[in-house]
């Protein structure tokens, strides 16, 4: 067999049969082609977007959770339904006193205000924050610096804008660090712009200023809009959720059974459900494409059944010159294997390339919509084994049916 | 050479069977030059495919070369005709997109002869039926007689104990016909056994034995003696 392969004939013999059907030699080849050069590019989007999803959700503490005080439902202690739960800037220590596991607590506070910048006014989300939210939630600073621990001792009167709302307030390409800002009719100096990647965990955008500034000039005292928490390795979130959401019943005499006390958004589920998603639309991409691929396959056994066909009286001539069914047989499978193999070979070097060119015009950079979309070589090795083994099995069925039609019938047909 | 002996052969047609061949003698030595004759449905045809170890015989005894012939799997058949038998056909039966040189070395490459070595052979057959010169033609640019002498030297190329030729001259004219009899009588006095099949008396008359089919049974069989 081995002799067979490197044996100058053998090749010969392959070429002159595809050089005699050139036409539907390429168009078998493009039909194989297409399957594998759609699997390598359907992998390679795939795969560009999963680490799409993974460089946005690297800017987020993904195992962490928001909690929100709402109105309970249940009557409980006195208290009618219907009571305003209001969270506490005490509550913040006691869970982190109580429940085990927590990496960060971070209380912010929300309020809509009207912000002029000379003579552009707009109206915009007010957030009351402590320099943490910049690691539980990462802000690419432009220009400036976000909120900081002396901000915050200090009260200041700074703030730090998102990039569309410095849009709306400040003329293209002005620095505006340095410059002030008149929110609710006190002036804050602008100390850091930053732009949002992807929105997602809350309300986001808008101005920023210091949570001890926030409280003060709108009166909180001691109230805080939601907690953002975030669990440390090892931790469930999920658990954890309960135990605070629990915890803050007791705190603040709502029946322990009352759900809707406490609202809460967890991060980590919404992830899975992208991160599900992508697995769900990897399989199809599989899916996808083996099936182009098996139909390429089945295309190249129907062309050789035709072509077996159309050389019956050839295949005759060479069985009454003393050419064993067995030389027969590999001849044409090998003529198979052959097809495939070129078909795959062109495949996957067209949707590399394919990949190549996506990767340079949408691939690159801080917006790209598909980072780095690769196919790993296992599985370019693996598809492609897989559609060599499938190219062997289908030369099988006009092999089988060249070498059963008998010499004598083969020679009667002209 | 071949010895038969009470052969039998049947087509099924439908429910029915036609049975072609009946009971068949025959008995060809070495050397020998002999014409098959017969009409269209003698059965002449059945009797060369039997002889070819292309198809098989029902009943009796076939004996080629001191071998018996029964129930050959196609992989020993194919092995036999390669190293025993020798083909030319009526419609020369040339591979169309193979050189004259490489239809003529086929036959070497399937009984395993090297690439260069089988090259030099063929070449040797080529020259013997005088076309060297047109070893590097594909078939379609031959005529009827020059590709019928590439059909006897890929016959002979193996050097095969028995040619068999169905019906050499039917697609050629009276001259052609004669320089390839001329072909086939110059290497059978090399000593090498030839069977022709035809149903045309004057090609027949140049062999040296003629025996005649008709039904299915051998009619006549008589020495040509002015060709001996």
């Amino acid at each position: 067999m081995i002799k067979f392969l490197f044996d100058r004939d053998t090749w010969q013999e392959i070429y002159s049969s595809i050089r005699k059907n050139k036409l539907r030699t390429a168009i078998t080849i493009i039909g194989v082609m297409w399957g594998i050069f759609l699997l390598v590019v359907l992998l390679g989007a795939a795969r560009g977007m999963g680490n799409k999803f993974d460089t946005i959700f690297g800017n987020f503490a993904t195992n962490s959770v928001f909690i929100w005080g709402q109105r309970t439902s249940m009557p409980f202690m006195g208290f009618q339904e219907g009571k305003q739960v209001q969270l506490k800037r005490s509550d913040v220590d006691k869970i982190k006193e109580e429940v085990k596991g927590i990496e960060y607590i971070l209380p912010r506070n929300i309020t809509n205000a009207l912000v002029v910048n000379d003579i552009k006014t707009i109206t915009t989300g007010i957030f009351g924050d402590y320099p943490l939210l910049d690691l539980l939630q990462k802000k690419h600073m432009v220009f400036g610096r976000f909120i900081n621990e002396n901000d915050i001792i200090h009260k200041k009167k700074v703030c730090v804008i998102e990039n569309d709302t410095y849009k709306q307030l400040f003329d293209k390409g002005v620095n505006p660090i340095g410059s002030h800002v008149i929110i609710n009719d006190i002036s804050y100096q602008v100390v850091g712009l930053y732009k949002d990647k992807m929105r997602m965990g809350g309300p986001q955008g808008g101005i920023h200023i210091p949570f001890t500034t926030f409280q003060q000039v709108y009166n909180q005292a001691d109230n805080i809009g939601w907690l953002m928490v975030t669990a440390s390795e090892g931790f469930e979130i999920r658990q954890m959720e309960e135990d605070i959401k629990l915890m803050l019943r007791n705190l603040h005499d709502i029946h322990p059974n009352d759900e809707r006390a406490f609202g809460s958004f967890n991060l980590g589920d919404q992830i899975e459900k992208v991160t599900g998603f992508l697995k769900g639309m990897q399989f199809l991409t599989w899916f996808v494409g083996i099936a182009t691929l098996i139909a390429g396959v089945f295309a190249i056994g129907n062309i050789l059944l035709i072509t077996v066909k159309e050389r019956t009286n050839e295949i005759g001539i060479r069985r009454a010159l003393g050419a064993k069914p067995a030389e027969i047989r590999r001849q044409i499978i090998l003529e198979s294997i052959f097809l495939t193999t070129i078909a795959g070979v062109l495949g996957i070097i067209f949707g590399g390339l394919i990949l190549m060119v996506i990767n340079s015009l949408v691939g690159q950079g801080e917006d790209a919509t598909l980072v780095n979309p690769t196919v790993d070589i296992p599985v370019i090795l693996i598809a492609f084994a897989t559609l060599v083994t499938l190219g062997t099995l289908i030369g099988l069925i006009p092999a089988q049916r060249a070498v059963s039609i008998r010499p004598i019938e083969a020679l009667r047909e002209e | 050479m071949i010895e038969i002996k009470n052969l039998h052969k049947s087509y099924p047609i439908g429910k029915d069977k036609l049975h072609v061949l009946k009971g068949l003698n025959l008995s060809i030595k070495e050397g020998e030059f002999v014409s098959i004759m017969g009409s269209s449905g003698s059965g002449k045809s059945t009797l060369l495919n039997i002889l070819g170890l292309l198809d098989e015989h029902d009943e009796g005894e076939y004996i080629l070369n001191g071998q018996v012939i029964q129930k050959l799997n196609e992989k020993k058949a194919a092995i036999l005709r390669n190293k025993f038998l020798g083909f030319v056909f009526q419609s020369f039966n040339l591979i169309n997109y193979k050189t004259a040189l490489e239809n003529v070395s086929l036959p070497l490459y399937y009984s395993g002869v090297g690439r260069k070595e089988r090259q030099k052979i063929a070449m040797e057959y080529l020259e013997k039926v005088e076309l060297g010169a047109w070893a590097n033609h594909l078939p379609s640019e031959m005529s009827g007689g020059q590709k019928q002498r590439v059909a006897i030297a890929r016959a002979l190329v193996t050097q095969p104990k028995v040619i068999l030729a169905d019906e050499p001259t039917g697609a050629l004219d009276s001259a052609t016909s004669s320089a390839v009899m001329q072909i086939l009588k110059d290497i059978n006095k090399e000593g090498m056994t030839i069977l022709v099949i035809t149903h045309e008396e004057d090609i027949a008359e140049q062999t040296k034995r003629i025996v005649r089919l008709k039904d299915g049974i051998i009619m006549s069989d008589e020495l040509q003696l002015q060709n001996a």
